[in-house]
């Protein structure tokens, strides 16, 4: 028989909902960890795991009943790889180009931020976070990327439209190239940050080694956001505006400036749907902490992230011949 | 023996929307959706459109203003997905449909090169090679690093011809273009492309200019309105076409 988008849709429904059932029933409290009595925080993890095993069946499903076409997408990428490499260099030397200081302002720009911070909140307020730069840094710097990366992609395809209107090319390069450009920054923040971390004396750890876990997460997680809202910008010119404000709510829920522990205990469900607050902790997990973050993390951040992805990646092949039209 | 078909258009048919002014935001769109002026007026740029065009053969595309011509370019090269029908297309395509087509103005000639030939799937190691061929075929060695926003539209227009030219295409769509550049030029862009044909590119032309059609192409079809009125070899085309006109 041969598979619809229906099907699909079908199966990822039901899947999520007996995963739902049966992780919430059976969820052994001691592998969740800090999953503790809170109800609605048993469901989400329940909730997240199920999202996640559904979205790898699922997948697997695609690749298996549409072999053909995935082959032909493949090709299709391996064809225009050439091209994202390109626009990616493109965008990064576009962004500096003509300012004095150039591709220094990738450093400065974190360090500047985090010392007007530092300022307004080791003497105006006290926060009670020990070594305020590290905590206030690492937070932002993995926030930045994701709300600078996805504001840039959800821009590419309608300033791309002298493109997309004379050359075929396949629509997701141009948000992608975008997240991809931003990249580079995140790798200008994390000297800032290791600078930051040597001036204060603040302790190095081991597990620092492993930071690409959280940007790979957050990167992807991008990525996927992106081609949603530049598929939106196409249609719907508003979202470009509105998006700046969705952003600083995002940046305010999650706990950048502030501890999370200051946050009354009924709203944890609420940041816990902040897909930031994860990638955030996790990120914080591994800089300043030394833990290596356990499997229910994990589960969260590479849920987020294959959701927002799958998703986008849908609107994306869904939507792209459309786009022609309304550019 | 379909192998050697390189473009293949069956019952092609696109249709686009019409709106009247385009609808900008939510407030513009709520209040046209409670009028219900949201449905746009159906235009039909191409109806029923089949044709095939043999590997290494020329065909030229002809018609009035307005007849579907360059749309029709478009759905070959990709640019446009069709409303119905099918179109197969075998071996790479470059298409010289507007002058620039994927340039970025902001960037120099060297850096387009690349660009541009990355979005026909080409590698930089590649274009690498073909670069010194380009540029002098292009003549604008002078000007390698100059953002092309500098450049006339002759320049970029050079520019444009010599990538898609010298990459060696299996298929070439051109769109009314052969006009453009001076008179040495010109005659240059038709050196090429007969010396494309020569190695087996197979070439879909639009002209308005008979001369132009008669000396490249081996066959034809005439498009009026977005219908296929008339197709077959050059001179029956061209006979055609004439009293039409």
């Amino acid at each position: 028989m041969t598979f619809t988008k229906k099907h699909f849709a079908g199966v990822a429904l039901l899947l999520t909902a007996v995963l739902v059932v049966i992780f919430y029933l059976y969820l052994p409290v001691e592998i969740a960890g800090h999953v503790t009595g809170n109800i609605p925080l048993r469901l989400f993890h329940a909730g997240f795991f199920a999202v996640t095993v559904s979205a790898l069946v699922v997948s697997a499903l695609v690749v298996l009943t549409r072999g053909e076409y995935v082959r032909l997408q493949i090709i299709t990428f391996a064809r225009f790889r050439h091209l994202l490499v390109l626009l990616v260099k493109r965008d990064f030397v576009a962004r500096y180009r003509r300012s004095v200081l150039g591709i220094l302002w990738s450093l400065l720009n974190p360090l500047l931020t985090m010392l007007v911070m530092t300022m307004v909140f080791s003497t105006i307020f006290s926060s009670g976070i020990e070594n305020f730069p590290v905590y206030f840094l690492s937070g932002q710097m993995i926030f930045l990327f994701f709300s600078e990366s996805t504001t840039l992609a959800m821009g590419s395809i309608t300033g791309a439209a002298g493109t997309i209107k004379k050359v075929y090319v396949p629509k997701y390069i141009f948000p992608i190239s975008r997240v991809l450009s931003s990249l580079v920054n995140i790798g200008f923040s994390f000297i800032a940050l290791m600078l930051i971390m040597l001036i204060t004396g603040a302790p190095f750890q081991v597990t620092t080694l492993l930071v690409f876990i959280p940007i790979f997460y957050v990167v992807i997680f991008s990525m996927g956001v992106g081609m949603m809202l530049s598929s939106l910008a196409v249609f719907f010119k508003d979202i470009t505006h509105l998006y700046g404000v969705v952003t600083q709510l995002l940046f305010f829920m999650t706990p950048i400036m502030y501890p999370v522990e200051i946050l009354p205990e009924r709203i944890y469900f609420l940041i816990h749907l902040n897909p930031m607050f994860h990638f955030v902790t996790y990120f914080r997990e591994l800089v300043m902490f030394g833990n290596i973050p356990g499997f229910w993390l994990n589960i969260i951040c590479s849920g987020f992230a294959v959701a927002a992805f799958g998703a986008g990646l849908y609107v994306k092949m869904s939507q792209q011949d459309k786009y022609i039209l309304h550019l | 023996m379909t192998t050697d078909i390189a473009i293949s258009v069956q019952d092609v048919s696109m249709m686009f929307n019409l709106s009247r002014d385009k609808i900008m935001g939510l407030k513009e769109y709520v209040v046209k959706a409670l009028k219900r002026q949201l449905f746009f007026d159906e235009f039909w740029a191409l109806k029923n459109i089949s044709f095939e065009v043999p590997r290494g053969e020329v065909m030229g595309v002809m018609g009035l203003n307005g007849s579907g011509k360059s749309t029709l370019l478009k759905l070959v090269a990709g640019v446009f997905k069709p409303t119905s029908g099918t179109i197969s297309v075998k071996g790479n395509v470059a298409p010289l449909l507007e002058l620039g087509a994927g340039f970025d103005y902001e960037f120099s000639a060297r850096e387009n090169v690349y660009m541009n030939g990355a979005m026909f799937g080409h590698s930089p190691a590649y274009m690498k090679e073909l670069y010194d061929e380009i540029m002098d075929f292009a003549e604008l060695w002078d000007f390698a690093d100059v953002p092309l926003k500098n450049f006339s539209s002759g320049m970029s227009a050079r520019l444009g011809f010599a990538i898609a030219t010298q990459v060696d295409p299996e298929i070439l769509i051109v769109d009314e273009i052969l006009g453009v550049g001076d008179y040495l030029f010109a005659q240059k862009c038709e050196a090429r492309i007969s010396h494309l044909l020569k190695n087996g590119t197979t070439v879909l032309i639009v002209s308005h200019s008979l001369d132009t059609i008669k000396k490249l192409c081996s066959s034809a079809i005439l498009l009026q309105k977005g219908q296929m009125i008339a197709s077959g070899t050059v001179d029956e085309i061209c006979a055609f076409y004439q009293p039409e006109v």
